[in-house]
């Protein structure tokens, strides 16, 4: 019988000699910095999808601020160490985000940045859909929507009976709403009074097929949310202080679980992708690409 | 005839001495902890038991993150309903990531019975079987289960426990002790082997004595351990007897047969039979009636051990 190495496989208890040593990631970056990195964190998206040629742009680019927000500002983390146990936790639970992903890994130190234009390529450990088997930091393998959300209520449940203080997030899309799974974890967060999760909706109205009114209506949205017994607090999905007052806002609830409703523009920053669904998962080509990093310079 | 003991009831006290022993042993139940005997498990240790509701798919991704995060959750249903309900849940939330859960549904193949189709599970050990680095167990009997259930607990990765709803006569004594992936010759016999897994083990056991009256020595294997399948058995009963009959409570693709014949066709191409539901679905009625209906009692291990002799050469 040959039995598969698999290191990452036991959980996240940190087995690493490193974990001791490992810096816990500086938190003190300003708005402006931020501001700065959000940017540098789109042209990775732009240069990274179009070297591989494929890829997903526009929901990579929607939600650049709520990761920088939460990387950048919030989370308790060790890129040195990406299984120390005490690590708050990210969840990206719509995969094909991962090109953001993996440049905000790579900015905070998970893995150098020049790997980045290795994306989708044989033997890359950025594999299209992220794949928590190969990449440091990568929580998930996602890819197939809307299993992310039970996934990190499990992850919830665990370090609540851990007495663990470590706050699991996980982000969303709207079109992902759609999956019967995602209401089945909403019901069960709050039947368990879940208060140390908080799941991002990037709320960007689009999907693959169009906007989410004319694909599926999800309306009233919040209100949904609030019938499953969530507390909702809806924001600016761009605005990197409203994003971290709203993560602030979320801490402080005891015995309910939060969903932000992060209101955002699909492919926002680059003009020809905002709003288009053209570039929901079509890479730019070079002329494209070139256009494209002008406008973030 | 050897005593009847729940294999059902074998997995609830398996659950509620492993919960003793091993503080990061979690349950989950999708409404049916009363049917699957984790109730047990519930109501020694309420706190570390998860009642998931109606709700399998979400069940899955709850127990992956459990086990991402150092909990080795066992979550338990029907066999019809995981991972049949939530096969991509199964393959992307446990099977891809490796993750350690382990999976024991109940009510697997006809001998649930006389809730029909709905709740008939002949497809499951095809579709777990399917996924990379599952182990799968199909116990033969309730002293099999509580040392499969032990076998799951040690082992590191994705698991699956099939059982059935009725009780089983006892094909093993106290002493028997599991091994992973082994199978266990249950009688030695030079004219043929038989291969069976779960309820069919008793079946194959009373072929094996009736043929003996004719004159026919039949070998029987249990392979409970269906993934990863025991080559070097299989090899060697094909090798030492020359025919081939599985038996299994399972459609006839993808299941044991399939597995095993693969083995023989690479290593030890010899004349197989297979005693497995035809390619169709069953309708309601008592286990034994199905059974009889569908063509897995003990005669139809007969019959087929005898097809595989007429090939022999
Ligand atoms: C279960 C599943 N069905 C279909 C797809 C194909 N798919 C990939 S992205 C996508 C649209 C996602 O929309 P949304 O969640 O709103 O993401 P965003 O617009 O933010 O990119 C679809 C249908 C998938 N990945 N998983």
């Amino acid at each position: 019988m040959v039995k598969k190495s698999l290191p990452e496989m036991g959980g996240s208890k940190s087995t690493s000699a490193t974990s001791a040593e490992a810096e816990v990631f500086s938190l003190s970056a300003s708005v402006a910095e931020m501001e700065a990195m959000a940017k540098k964190l789109r042209r990775h998206i732009i240069t990274m999808i179009g070297k591989a040629g494929s890829g997903h742009p526009g929901g990579s680019l929607s939600a650049v601020e709520i990761l920088t927000a939460l990387y950048f500002k919030l989370m308790r983390h060790k890129p040195q160490d990406p299984h120390w146990e005490d690590r708050d936790r990210f969840i990206l639970s719509k995969g094909h985000a991962a090109p953001l992903l993996y440049a905000v890994l790579a900015e905070c130190g998970y893995f150098p940045v020049e790997e980045l234009l290795t994306l989708r390529q044989l033997d890359s450990r950025l594999q299209g859909h992220t794949d928590r088997t190969i990449t440091p930091g990568v929580e998930m393998s996602a890819g197939s929507l809307g299993q992310g959300l039970s996934f990190a209520l499990g992850v919830a449940l665990a370090g609540r009976l851990d007495g663990q203080d470590y706050r699991v997030y996980v982000l969303l899309g709207d079109g992902e709403c759609n999956e019967g799974q995602v209401w089945e974890a909403a019901m069960a967060a709050s039947h368990y009074s879940v208060d140390n999760l908080t799941a991002i909706v990037d709320n960007n109205g689009q999907q693959i097929d169009g906007w989410n009114c004319d694909v599926m209506s999800l309306d009233p949205f919040a209100a949904k949310w609030q019938a499953f017994g969530w507390r909702v607090i809806e924001v600016d999905g761009h605005s990197i202080p409203r994003l971290i007052a709203a993560f602030k806002e979320a801490q402080k609830v005891k015995g309910q679980p939060v969903v932000i409703i992060a209101h955002t523009v699909k492919g926002k920053g680059v003009s020809f992708m905002e709003n288009n669904p053209d570039f929901h998962g079509t890479a730019p080509n070079t002329m494209e690409v070139e256009f494209a990093l002008k406008e973030l310079a | 005839m050897a005593e009847e003991v729940s294999v059902r009831e074998a997995y609830g006290k398996a659950l509620l001495e492993l919960g003793m022993e091993n503080h990061d042993v979690v349950v989950l139940d999708a409404d049916l902890s009363r049917s699957t005997m984790t109730a047990f498990f519930a109501r020694e240790f309420p706190e570390r038991f998860f009642e998931c509701g109606i709700a399998e798919q979400n069940m899955i991704g709850i127990a992956a993150g459990m086990a991402a995060s150092g909990k080795i959750p066992f979550a338990s249903t029907f066999a019809v309903f995981v991972p049949g309900r939530c096969f991509d849940q199964v393959r992307m939330s446990i099977a891809q990531p490796g993750l350690n859960v382990k999976l024991v549904t109940t009510h697997g193949g006809l001998s649930v019975g006389e809730d029909g189709t709905s709740h008939q599970s002949i497809e499951d050990l095809s579709l777990i079987c399917s996924l990379p680095g599952f182990t799968v167990i199909v116990p033969a009997d309730a002293i099999e289960t509580t040392e499969a259930v032990k076998a799951a607990a040690a082992h590191l990765g994705p698991f699956y426990i099939r059982l059935c709803r009725p009780k089983l006569p006892l094909v093993y004594g106290d002493d028997y002790r599991f091994k992973l992936g082994k199978a266990v010759v249950m009688r030695q016999g030079g004219d043929a082997t038989i291969i069976a897994i779960g309820l069919m083990v008793q079946s194959a056991l009373d072929a094996a004595r009736n043929l003996e009256r004719e004159g026919i020595y039949c070998r029987v294997l249990n392979m409970s351990t269906l993934k990863p399948i025991d080559e070097a058995a299989i090899v060697q009963a094909a090798a030492e007897t020359r025919a081939i009959v599985t038996a299994e409570e399972h459609l006839e693709h993808g299941g044991l047969g399939s597995l095993v014949a693969q083995v023989v066709v690479r290593h030890q191409p010899v004349p197989m039979e297979f005693v497995a539901i035809k390619d169709t679905y069953a309708k309601s009625g008592k286990p034994s009636e199905l059974l009889e209906r569908y063509g897995l009692t003990e005669k139809d291990i007969e019959r087929a051990v005898k097809l595989a002799l007429a090939k022999k050469r």
